[in-house]
């Protein structure tokens, strides 16, 4: 990245530590100096990544006050609550490359940052709560755990976290289908109607083709990404079928096939279209989606204004005494 | 009534009392539903402000003040039913509104977050008392469920006296809104207080001992809420109190419409397993 600053001598010299680092695949610290392109990337994919989580509590938190057993509706706040705390991890780990909570909000809110477009799908039945652990919090595994060896120290960190928790979401997620799948007729019946659904936009989750992916090969060469958008989804598929057999239900994909000289499965063309629909703001619920956290944030900000005047006013309590 | 078979009370959980042969007398049992039942409907409350709160962490601290009530919940529920071959879920989610037997507080609607921490001081404080007096029970499974319940309500209202504190003295603003949810709630300390049935009818069976008086915890609630909320710059509501009888399953009209939704789908798919 060619900018004014990097024809400076002390540039070139900060710019020549910082591409040492990354090619022993060591770790890049707040204080280390970073290019700017590598520090408006982390910003954006991180605090993309935090929106996730917290815009992603939604579809779930739908159903906390339906939960249909006192275990499963323990599970699920757990679950949900999880998210937040996911969420105050990564916008922890952004601040630290300089951008503050209340910034990272507003973008979220006008729409100038994304997140992930599968929560923008609704869950109108319990199932989906089985379809997201499963499918959606499997496939952010996936591409999660590659994040814990991220160069930059703070982000790898809080993805270690992340994943431990993750893993425990999935198996709640396949625990949810299994317990459907075993059980009655209906129940069986909502279980494969929501993988239906769940399946193709879990999928799309590791984002467009390799060759549509306009910021990959940068991040990859940067030590953020380690694999490519094609091969995590394979990577993905690879270990779901063998679990749907487990479950019982049908992946909804006639191409899907174990094709023994690739090693992999093969498996039938997505509906990129829709991803680019959703992307663009014309998903089931995207406004929905933005105007609940709005409203949660515009709610509260009176409380947040009292937390702050009670603790400016001891604060000057303590450095009058 | 076996008092020998009691579970540790170390990590006691619904799924232990489930597995163990604990199994309450019908009096006992009568008992445990109405605490049980206080507990569920409060966590149920305040699983509502999950992606709700006024900021991430309080949607955190909620979530987690909720799960712990909703333990207390699944624990005594579970062991209400050993009496009678119930499933914490077959009480949760199969009786109707006038079979719950928790005390009208807990079902007050969240209204705002100062009314939500006013609700939540005057619970917390009344549980840390119930359950301090309740660990000593002669009754090892509630001595169990209460010695673990008391060490989790008092983070609770270590919670709701720092935000009393933080609304009290903030602004002008979240004075009066602390204010207002101290009225709102204030009608329904009484009734914390007052005779539990199930509680009066083990002592006249001989079984004094196992339930908490909880006229006699009056005293200590007096001596520290009231305090509080001084120190916080507010005063102390002087309200006639409602009338009660959740015990006996009086209900305000706020239960009616939180069981419809709690209940819902466990309903359209009897005996069916989650």
């Amino acid at each position: 990245m060619t900018t004014a600053k990097t024809t400076t001598a002390e540039t070139a010299v900060e710019q020549a530590e910082f591409d040492r680092l990354i090619e022993s695949d060591s770790r890049v610290e707040p204080r280390d100096w970073m290019p700017e392109a590598y520090r408006k990337t982390l910003i954006r994919q991180i605090s993309q990544h935090a929106h996730s989580e917290i815009i992603g509590m939604q579809p779930e938190g739908n159903w906390i006050t339906r939960a249909p057993s006192l275990k499963r509706k323990a599970i699920l706040m757990a679950k949900v609550q999880d998210e937040a705390g996911h969420g105050l991890y990564l916008y922890s780990a952004a601040q630290t490359l300089g951008i503050d909570r209340e910034t990272m909000f507003e973008q979220l809110i006008t729409g100038a940052a994304k997140y992930s477009s599968i929560f923008n799908y609704t869950t109108p039945t319990w199932a989906d709560m089985g379809s997201i652990g499963w499918l959606v919090d499997g496939a952010a595994i996936c591409n999660q755990v590659p994040l814990c060896r991220a160069s930059y120290g703070p982000y790898g960190r809080a993805m270690t976290r992340i994943c431990k928790e993750e893993s425990f979401h999935q198996r709640q997620g396949f625990e949810i289908l299994l317990e459907l799948m075993r059980g009655t007729p209906a129940q069986r019946a909502m279980a494969q109607e929501s993988v239906n659904r769940w399946y193709a936009p879990a999928l799309m989750m590791f984002g467009p083709p390799d060759d549509d992916s306009p910021n990959s090969k940068q991040s990859m060469a940067w030590n953020i990404k380690r694999f490519s958008n094609d091969d995590l989804r394979q990577r993905f598929i690879d270990m779901l079928v063998p679990q749907a057999e487990v479950l019982g239900v049908t992946l909804p994909d006639p191409e899907l096939k174990w094709n023994e000289a690739r090693g992999h499965y093969d498996f039938g063309p997505l509906n990129w279209d829709e991803f680019y629909e959703v992307l663009a703001g014309r998903g089931q619920a995207n406004a929905q989606r933005v105007a609940k956290r709005k409203k949660a944030h515009d709610d509260g900000a009176w409380v947040r204004e009292a937390a702050r005047a009670y603790a400016d006013a001891r604060m000057e309590e303590r450095l009058a005494s | 009534m076996n008092h020998s078979n009691h579970v540790k009370s170390t990590a006691i959980t619904a799924e232990s009392i489930a597995d163990s042969s604990v199994v309450a007398s019908d009096a006992v049992a009568r008992y445990a539903l109405g605490l049980g039942d206080d507990a569920l409907v409060l966590a149920h409350r305040l699983g509502e402000w999950i992606t709700n709160a006024p900021e991430l962490e309080e949607d955190v601290a909620l979530g987690n003040i909720g799960l712990d009530l909703l333990g207390h919940a699944r624990s005594l529920l579970t062991y209400a039913g050993t009496a009678w071959d119930r499933s914490e879920d077959d009480l949760a989610y199969f009786r109707d509104e006038s079979e719950f037997r928790s005390r009208q507080l807990f079902e007050l609607p969240n209204g705002d977050f100062a009314q939500t921490i006013a609700r939540q001081l005057v619970s917390s404080t009344y549980f840390v008392e119930l359950y301090r007096a309740l660990s000593l029970s002669r009754d090892a499974t509630l001595a169990a469920i209460a010695a673990k319940a008391f060490k989790e309500v008092s983070y609770h209202l270590d919670h709701s006296t720092q935000w009393l504190q933080r609304l009290g003295l903030g602004t002008e603003y979240s004075r009066e809104r602390m204010q207002s949810g101290l009225t709102v709630v204030w009608p329904f300390v009484a009734e914390l207080f007052s005779a539990d049935p199930a509680a009066d009818a083990l002592d006249a069976v001989g079984f004094d001992g196992i339930a908490v008086g909880v006229e006699s915890l009056r005293p200590a609630f007096d001596a520290l809420v009231p305090r509080l909320i001084v120190a916080a710059g507010l005063t102390v509501p002087e309200l006639p109190a409602a009338r009660g009888g959740g015990r006996v399953g009086i209900h305000s009209e706020a239960l009616g419409p939180m069981l419809a939704e709690m209940q819902v789908l466990a309903r359209a798919h009897p005996g069916a397993t989650w």
